[in-house]
């Protein structure tokens, strides 16, 4: 029992982060009817969000002091730029938080980036077969994440979480196992919460604002809603820029978890498409189901008992179960009659 | 000639002229020279030009001609590479055992992904694909270790049995990759004046082959069988509905397309004979993509202008560093020379495969007939808009829609 709770804990930080960018995939492809193969690049970007802030509040500056060292040779002190800013108490805090602070830096970044993808490219290839767009955001990520290699370089780059939130948290305690049996990491927590608020919030948004159902009328049918005299592109490319943000957000806060690489995108789109297909093309809701899923799945798949058995099938759990859902049911989990079916 | 019309026999020709002459065409400067940096008349190289172009014109069967978009090729040639070294440790040295072996498996193994993924289209059969590829990837690198030999990839050893040959030389090293005994790194070196030039025997056996898969394809393209294809590529339904079932010809050109990236993996375990999991990886995928479209899908001649488009800027641009830079723009002030090569500093070297990326959007921006149409503009600009109608005939390669 213990061992199973441990494992859908542990797919709940992974599942969280398929979810939040397969869902911004979600709302692309049900939107503009886009498959952006460049949204696992915008997941490494916004994680590249909280690498800047942090590097740029522990800048070292030199305070003008001078010190000696042991060998009797002069170094000037440094000091983090936002400790001479804000002075060692305050600026010491907010270097701690980056992260959590990142989010709000990353949100402007990742719409514009949105709007300017969404303007300056994708809008010239809304009547080019799915394979065209296929490419040109494959060539489009490549660039991104090239762009992000020449500033990073190629390796990866820690980027602590807030001291508050290190260590793990005992849940098998609560719950009234022994203790130190479930022991599961604060940040992953604060990780699938914050998932979560991000899902509940879009959901909110396109359920429950004017803006949101205009949204989704144009989802069901543009032309109608255009007829309507409502200017749809632009609401769409609106939510392209909040899908963007998502998978920003989700960027930014996965950070601590993994350090942030340049390749990092490219890894995650791939399973995120399979999630994508797992739930069914156009539908938000299976997007979410599908990539907690998939990710409790393959944390299942990688436990001892299980591998025993069948030896490597945490390293393939995942696509068979896409290949067996595309063919059985091809219009996913909870994909509508006659989207994308053939 | 051999059943090609005029048009394709000159193309053919052109083509073996081109590859038979490779190492004179390739090495235009001086080995002293400071240009010679941009010499690829190296086998190493060559080899790779040639065995890519093979891949690239297998992959080409498929996408240029279905209009199928696989993601997970690179799995094929993977599987090819394998099957080769494991050739080399168990019977012999020679290479066409090993060849055949690595097309024979890794068309089997096409049958079979094939089979599964051609039950959907478009996007579905992308994702299909390489969810195949990353499946094999994944397995190439845990569980089949026996097989795969793992991270380090599959190498030979002294200890191999190799029945045919003899596990190790007289002098007690590793035998070396043969055909009939002419060894394949063998190279005869001809200077002439202050140019060198390599004839490589490995360079070209892998140029002969491509030569008659490029033949093969050829007659794809002009075949019944290929006029099918390309049927399938403009309108499936309308296919099914006049009574032919498609699924039949979408899997005979998987499977011919898989076999082509069986042979480029078994020649490329032949030059070099080892075999790693990452030629499985996506990426590798993405690479004969990029090298298909940028060359000009559904065109003969686009995929291997692609391949050896890319394979020659990989290697000379990466070889490109600040220093040289400095040389070319040393006539500049001097802060406007630093300016510059500030600016192209992120596109060269280490850089190249953004310079990669870029080039790879604008041509499916702009031309998304690739190289090849870029190509066909500019004769038709020289021509002038009179002959606008003939030389669209003349080309020597329609695309395929």
């Amino acid at each position: 029992m213990d061992a199973i709770i441990l494992q859908i804990l542990n797919g709940l930080d992974k599942g969280s982060a398929y979810a939040l960018i397969a869902l911004g995939l979600t709302l692309i492809f049900g939107t503009l009817g886009v498959v952006n193969f460049a949204h696992g690049a915008l997941f490494m970007i916004g994680a590249f969000c909280a690498v800047t802030l942090t590097k740029f509040m522990t800048w070292e500056v030199a305070t003008g002091e001078v010190q000696k060292t042991a060998w009797g040779s002069e170094v000037p002190v440094t000091k983090p730029l936002f400790e001479s800013w804000f002075g060692p108490e305050v600026g010491g805090a907010l270097i701690d938080w980056s992260v959590p602070l990142a989010i709000l830096f990353s949100i402007p970044i990742m719409i514009i980036i949105g709007f300017v993808m969404e303007r300056g490219l994708i809008k010239h290839f809304y009547k080019r077969p799915h394979a065209d767009q296929i490419l040109v955001t494959f060539g489009l990520a490549i660039v991104l994440q090239e762009i992000i290699k020449a500033f990073y370089g190629a390796n990866p780059i820690p980027t602590p979480a807030p001291a508050a939130f290190k260590g793990s948290f005992d849940f098998g305690a609560m719950l009234g196992f022994d203790p130190n049996v479930i022991i599961y990491p604060y940040w992953r927590m604060v990780y699938f919460a914050f998932a979560a608020v991000v899902i509940g919030a879009v959901f909110a948004f396109l359920q429950f604002t004017t803006f949101g159902m205009v949204v989704r009328a144009g989802m069901a049918d543009r032309e109608t809603v255009g007829l309507l005299g409502i200017n749809i592109d632009k609401r769409f490319t609106i939510m392209f820029g909040l899908a963007a943000a998502v998978a920003g957000l989700a960027g930014v806060m996965y950070a601590p978890i993994n350090s942030p690489n340049y390749h990092m995108g490219m890894d995650f789109l791939v399973l995120s498409f399979v999630v994508v297909v797992v739930g069914g093309m156009g539908s938000l809701p299976g997007a979410v189901a599908a990539g907690f899923l998939l990710g409790i799945l393959e944390s299942f798949a990688s436990m001892n008992q299980i591998k025993s058995l069948l030896p490597g099938i945490d390293q393939i759990i995942i696509y068979l179960v896409a290949i067996i859902i595309l063919l059985t049911r091809p219009r996913g989990l909870m994909g509508k009659k006659g989207v994308m079916e053939d | 000639m051999l059943g090609l019309n005029k048009k394709d026999t000159t193309l053919l020709i052109i083509v073996a002229a081109l590859t038979l002459l490779a190492p004179f065409i390739l090495n235009p400067f001086p080995t002293e020279s400071g240009l010679a940096q941009f010499n690829a008349g190296y086998p190493d190289l060559m080899q790779r030009f040639v065995i890519f172009g093979i891949f690239a014109i297998g992959f080409n069967i498929l996408f240029g001609l279905t209009g199928y978009l696989s993601f997970g090729h690179a799995a094929f040639l993977g599987v090819g590479s394998y099957s080769a070294v494991w050739m080399f440790k168990l019977l012999s040295m020679n290479v066409i055992p090993a060849i055949i072996l690595a097309v024979i498996i890794s068309g089997l193994f096409a049958v079979l992904i094939g089979y599964v993924s051609l039950r959907r289209s478009g996007i579905y059969f992308s994702i299909l694909t390489l969810a195949f590829a990353q499946m094999s990837f994944n397995l190439a690198y845990s569980v089949l270790t026996p097989i795969t030999n793992g991270e380090t990839g599959l190498q030979l050893t002294l200890e191999d049995p190799r029945v045919l040959g003899q596990s190790a030389t007289a002098d007690g090293s590793i035998p070396v990759t043969n055909l009939f005994g002419a060894e394949m790194r063998s190279t005869y070196e001809m200077a002439v004046g202050p140019w060198a030039f390599q004839f490589n025997m490995g360079y070209y056996l892998c140029a002969i082959i491509m030569l008659v898969s490029f033949y093969l394809a050829i007659r794809i393209f002009r075949s019944p069988f290929g006029m099918m294809l390309r049927a399938i590529k403009s309108n499936q339904t309308r296919m099914s509905y006049t009574g032919l079932n498609p699924r039949p010809y979408t899997l005979a050109a998987f499977v011919i397309s898989g076999m082509y990236a069986g042979l480029a993996g078994g020649l490329m375990a032949s030059m070099d004979p080892l075999a790693g999991a990452e030629r499985m990886q996506w990426t590798a995928s993405g690479e004969v993509v990029l090298m298909t479209i940028l060359g000009g899908a559904g065109t003969l001649i686009g995929p291997v202008l692609g391949a050896g488009f890319i394979k020659y800027f990989e290697n000379i641009f990466s070889k490109i560093n600040d220093n040289i830079l400095h040389g070319w723009f040393a006539f500049m002030p001097d802060g406007l020379e630093d300016f510059v090569v500030t600016i192209l500093h992120p596109f060269i070297g280490k850089g190249w495969h953004l310079t990669l990326g870029i080039l790879f959007m604008l041509v499916v921006i702009f031309l998304p007939g690739g190289l090849v149409e870029g190509g066909q503009r500019i004769a038709r600009l020289f021509r002038g808009k009179k002959s606008d109608d003939k030389s669209d005939e003349a080309t020597q390669s329609t695309p395929a829609e």
